[in-house]
């Protein structure tokens, strides 16, 4: 497979531009609509993800690099473990057991609606960064 | 219907994963693998497991599709020949596959209202009954996965990161070569692209 292409594929850079923010509104739609339908965390991840790997794959991996260099990658990674863990910390330190959210706001509801929505975030986070990360390594060398 | 559905589809699961068993061919191989989770994820759509085939969808025929297409560009297309089928081996999948077959015997049939996880009072009737009054979510999946059993998926995100530590460190951060950063010019970026462009042309 040819993962740095030239001067072709112009209707697929066309289409691909297009495509982009799109599906990084949608991931963000999944990841933040994950409460109310199907999807979460981890789909949102994924779908994050694959709109910068089908950047990487279009306009070559260099110019993805450019927009999300792999430093910050490994950054977002142990952010969203640490994300994840520091609620259950915050839980922990507010009084309640690991991971229960209930303690986060006077009324046991909200608390579980800041507990859901940073844990997902958490998740989100790390799998979009590692399948970013994944891909950034498996295609760099040929 | 329902079940008619289900059997077509699984019977495509059968065929294509017999078809990627024969494949010389890598990449239609890897192809393949994409179809096979694109049905499954159908199946698991039909089932009412609409976060699974979701998942199923994104990461089966979506991730792991390019990155065997990744991996693949690190050797070639073609499997490699292979002198004699070993009987050792056919033996010994074959007694695996009846073991695991013979394993899901015990199990409840697909639906069953009268299951251990369908009655106990602690799992799905919990779930369904109190996740509305106790988390909130009307997703009640969102609800199992992030509260009642959060540890878990504190874990699985765990595992996630792991992953993505051993390929960086298996094949990530120092090697870094040169001609990596050297930017290819992409038609109409910039006056070089462009006149790239024109010679393409002609």
């Amino acid at each position: 497979m040819k993962l740095y292409p030239r001067q072709r594929h112009r209707i697929l850079q066309v289409v691909t531009k297009l495509l982009v923010p799109v599906m990084l509104m949608f991931g963000l739609y999944v990841q933040f609509h994950g409460d109310y339908g199907p999807g979460g965390g981890f789909q949102a991840g994924v779908i994050f993800g694959s709109a910068f790997i089908l950047h990487g794959l279009v306009f070559g991996l260099q110019r993805t690099r450019e927009v999300l260099p792999p430093r910050m990658l490994h950054i977002m990674m142990s952010l969203g473990v640490l994300l994840y863990a520091g609620t259950g910390a915050v839980t922990m330190l507010m009084g309640g057991n690991l991971l229960d959210y209930d303690v986060l706001a006077h009324d046991p509801l909200h608390g579980q609606h800041w507990g859901l929505f940073s844990i997902e975030l958490g998740v989100g986070v790390t799998v979009s960064a590692v399948m970013i990360s994944l891909f950034y390594n498996f295609a760099s060398k040929r | 219907m329902e079940t008619l559905v289900v059997a077509v589809l699984l019977t495509f699961l059968v065929i294509i994963a017999i078809g990627i068993i024969v494949l010389r061919d890598l990449l239609g191989a890897v192809i393949l693998l994409g179809v096979y989770s694109l049905v499954a994820a159908g199946a698991f759509v039909v089932m009412d497991a609409v976060d699974v085939a979701f998942t199923e969808a994104a990461v089966g025929a979506g991730i792991s599709t390019i990155l065997f297409l990744g991996a693949l560009s690190f050797t070639s297309h073609k499997q490699k020949p292979r002198g004699h089928d070993s009987v050792f081996a056919l033996v010994f999948v074959v007694i695996t596959g009846s073991v695991l077959i013979y394993g899901t015997l015990d199990m409840p049939h697909y639906g069953n209202a009268e299951s251990a996880a369908q009655t106990h009072p602690d799992l799905a009737v919990r779930f369904i009954e109190q996740s509305g009054s106790e988390v909130g979510p009307p997703n009640i999946v969102t609800s199992v996965l992030g509260s009642y059993r959060g540890y878990d998926t504190l874990g699985e995100t765990l595992v996630v990161f792991a992953a993505g530590i051993a390929v960086l460190s298996i094949l990530g951060l120092k090697r870094r070569r040169p001609e990596d950063d050297v930017l290819e010019d992409a038609p109409g970026d910039t006056a070089a692209g462009a006149s790239d462009d024109a010679k393409d042309h002609n």
